[in-house]
């Protein structure tokens, strides 16, 4: 039997084989999907925590009460999660610890492009990378081997295009169920407890074992030599393996599963057979340095370049100028008139939009933050001027408040991004005398990455019911006396609000709330036009809604695409935009 | 069995690109091939641009699509269709659902959407043959506007060898359980379009 499935999907199967019992992670694009199809497996506990570093720390609490557990999160997510990171190498995990970490070549829905291959190097760690679905459900299991063989946490490192391209995989024989009856808790304070004195001896612990495991790189299976006729020898892992299969197909090929530590004898083997040792890596020079530092000329950041995502034919293009394969003919060239962009912008009916309308009217400069809401920077509506990372607006805007700035200013945070890193920052503003005003833009779910549950939502993962904390009574827990909900339809109430509180000399706090239409799946119908009324101001296509279309004498909506908000028709300064009754 | 065919989906967030790839790459599998699929987006929320690469062949090693080697470009939207020249080739078959989603600079006065005409000779300037699909219309009829894509997939079957009851089959299978009849009649509807 077999099935197509995406590498996350292959990911939480190769889990569930693996008899991983606790999966803990933060949605991030493009790994979420691997907690969810793994939460739906018999026997799975998986839970989204507010953080990356929370569920970090789950994750190591299981393995070390004995488990196998998971913890998934996006390549800037283990920033947030570092901390223990760099930790949990030295103590070991006594069970078996995995981390599935994907990065995001070319930033498809990232605010930085980062090589979290460094991170293994960094916090001494193993880290394995498959090249396909296939692959990335075989890798689970050796990852949970190694974890346990060496009492180390294994990093799995996908990318964008590995964790979201489909493929064919093999079905397996449904794993006998592992029951593993409650322990005691190991109590070993020497190794689990890092005061300095014990991390002191921990820390050659971590080198031996590095040791260790440079040698099982020779000899895993995962990193083997491809013989191949021809000259030419490369070396690489993970999707970029596929790109080159494409274009050396004649080549010999050291395939690497394992990327760190890397294979000193398969690398210098490879070398021997080939008059010219070719790396082909995505984004930085990591497996290319190694080589170097083995005394090995090659080829690598000198022919492909080191920023954004490969693909075969950008691989083909540079190999070809540097005379590694034949020059390919140029396609012929077409004319092709300059076409209108089609930037990402809020979903039609999005709760957002009539905050972020709201804002450019009153030509509030906002700090912002990482949601779908960052889309409120886009045009039309252009209202978002600064975004860090996950929970720095709130940081941020207090700091442009205290350089004493001209303008209105407001922070602009998700729900799901102010529970995962809003609250600090939140403390600070207030515990530091800061008059700021904070907006949560509340659609109740955390939406950016598909509708995960978060602290705020009263239910978790596995749908259990639970308390659901209410950010306009955390804000007044913490200090904050001026805090109002609003519903974002309602627009001069909006703006109302708005201008009371940036105008206002005390901290304040907005929870801007109405859920995500796409969640709740709410459609009503979509409003028309009276074109003898409307005189084509443009006011409602200022909104940036895209069912909204200028035609000739007026506008039109598009009832496919819209879900009738109703937004548009309280903009419109005719009246001419009609919501059906 | 063809060594290979290369698949380029173009269309808008919301337009049902993913399915309608999704029934691709299963026919693909269960006629014997090697699949792969990768949807290239970004942060489109339902109103962004999305494409869909399908690759059949013996053995598929990237999951992307090489410029210039597109066998269909199957476009679901017409501006959409205009972008990929450069993956197209003499051999090319573009699909092209006549349907028409104004970005927000065309709304604002400040781009042009361009006409049938140049999108036509945008394409045929890499060789590609335009064939134009009446989808979005097709869809209407049938009820329901979200049908396009599978039109179009339909339309897509009359260019291949495999039998219309594995296609139909996938589709009944992939698809939610109350709009089976529906969906099967929107591949059909495709299949007509191109009869005449």
């Amino acid at each position: 039997m077999k099935k197509i499935m995406s590498g996350n999907e292959a990911l939480a199967y190769g889990a569930y084989l693996a008899g991983i019992k606790v999966g803990a992670g933060y949605p991030g694009t493009p790994s979420t999907e691997v907690l969810e199809n793994y939460s739906r497996y018999p026997g799975a506990y998986a839970e989204w925590s507010p953080n990356e570093k929370v569920a970090m720390d789950v994750g190591i609490g299981a393995a070390l009460g004995g488990k196998r557990a998971m913890v998934t999160m996006k390549h800037v997510g283990l920033n947030v999660a570092a901390d223990s990171l760099f930790t949990v190498s030295y103590t070991g995990t006594n069970g078996a610890l995995i981390i599935i970490n994907s990065d995001d070549p070319s930033m498809h829905s990232s605010q930085n492009e980062q090589d979290n291959r460094h991170y293994a190097r960094a916090s001494k760690v193993v880290m394995l990378e498959p090249a396909d679905s296939e692959e990335a459900k075989r890798f689970v299991k050796v990852a949970v081997e190694i974890s346990e063989t060496f009492d180390t946490p294994v990093i799995l490192r996908t990318t964008t295009r590995l964790s979201h391209s489909r493929c064919i995989v093999a079905l397996e024989d449904e794993p006998a169920d592992i029951v593993v009856e409650p322990a005691a808790y190991e109590r070993n304070a020497s190794k689990y407890v890092m005061v300095p004195m014990n991390a002191r001896q921990r820390r050659l612990v971590v080198e031996e074992r590095l040791k260790k495991l440079a040698e099982y790189a020779e000899t895993t299976p995962i990193n083997f030599i491809e013989p191949g006729g021809g000259d030419i020898g490369v070396i690489a892992a993970g999707v970029s393996y596929q790109y080159a299969k494409e274009v050396f197909p004649e080549a010999t090929f050291l395939k690497l599963g394992m990327v760190y530590p890397l294979p000193k004898q398969l690398i210098r083997d490879l070398a021997g057979r080939v008059k010219q040792v070719v790396v082909v890596e995505e984004l930085d020079p990591f497996i290319e340095e190694h080589v170097r530092l083995l005394g090995i000329p090659v080829k690598g950041r000198e022919v492909f370049p080191g920023i954004a995502e490969f693909s075969q034919g950008r691989v083909r293009k540079h190999a070809a100028a540097a005379g590694l394969v034949p020059k390919v003919a140029d396609p012929p060239a077409v004319q092709t008139p300059q076409l209108p962009v089609r930037p990402p912008m809020l979903c039609p009916g999005c709760a957002h939009r009539p905050v972020f309308y709201a804002l450019q009217r009153l030509r509030v400069a906002v700090m912002g933050d990482i949601g779908c809401y960052t889309l409120g920077a886009a045009p039309p509506l252009g209202s978002m001027h600064s975004c860090i990372c996950m929970g720095a607006s709130i940081g941020n805007v207090h700091g442009v408040d205290r350089a004493k700035v001209k303008d209105r200013t407001a922070a602009v945070i998700g729900d799901s991004t102010f529970f995962h890193s809003g609250i600090a920052p939140l403390i600070n503003l207030i515990s530091n005398g800061g008059n700021s005003t904070v907006i949560v833009v509340d659609n109740r779910i955390t939406a950016m990455t598909g509708h995960q549950p978060h602290p705020g939502t009263g239910w978790t993962l596995m749908g259990k019911e639970v308390p659901n904390v209410s950010i306009d009574a955390l804000a007044r827990a913490v200090g904050f006396k001026k805090v109002d909900v609003i519903n974002p339809y309602d627009f001069k109430l909006v703006l109302d609000t708005i201008r009371d509180h940036t105008s206002s000399d005390e901290p304040s706090l907005i929870v801007s709330q109405y859920p995500c239409v796409l969640n709740i799946r709410e459609k009503k119908p979509a409003p028309t036009v009276d074109l003898d009324a409307c005189n084509e101001c443009g006011t409602c296509l200022r909104i940036g809604c895209s069912p909204m279309t200028k035609v000739d004498g007026g506008v039109a909506i598009d009832p496919a695409l819209c879900i009738g908000c109703g937004f548009c028709a309280s903009v419109c300064p005719q009246s001419a935009i009609k919501v059906p009754s | 069995m063809k060594n290979k065919y290369d698949f380029l989906f173009a269309g808008v967030g919301g337009q049902g690109t993913i399915l309608a790839s999704d029934i691709l790459s299963e026919v693909g599998m269960r006629s014997g091939y090697d699949v792969k699929k990768s949807e290239v987006h970004g942060m489109s929320q339902r109103g962004g641009a999305v494409e869909s690469h399908v690759r059949w062949g013996e053995k598929v090693y990237s999951p992307l699509i090489e410029e210039g080697n597109t066998d269909f470009l199957l476009a679901f939207e017409m501006l959409e269709a205009a972008r990929w020249p450069h993956f197209t080739a003499a051999n090319t078959v573009a699909l092209i659902n006549r349907h028409q989603i104004f970005p927000p600079s065309v709304n604002l006065g400040q781009a042009k959407y361009p006409e049938e005409n140049e999108i036509e000779s945008i394409l045929a300037g890499a060789g590609a043959k335009v064939v134009w699909v009446d989808g979005a219309a097709k869809a209407l009829e049938l009820g329901n506007a979200a049908l396009g894509g599978v039109v179009l997939i339909g339309a897509l079957s009359t260019y291949l060898d495999e039998p219309v009851e594995v296609w139909e089959k996938t589709i009944v299978e992939l698809v939610p359980a109350k709009f089976k009849e529906l969906n099967v009649q929107a591949f059909r509807a495709g299949r007509e379009l191109m009869q005449k």
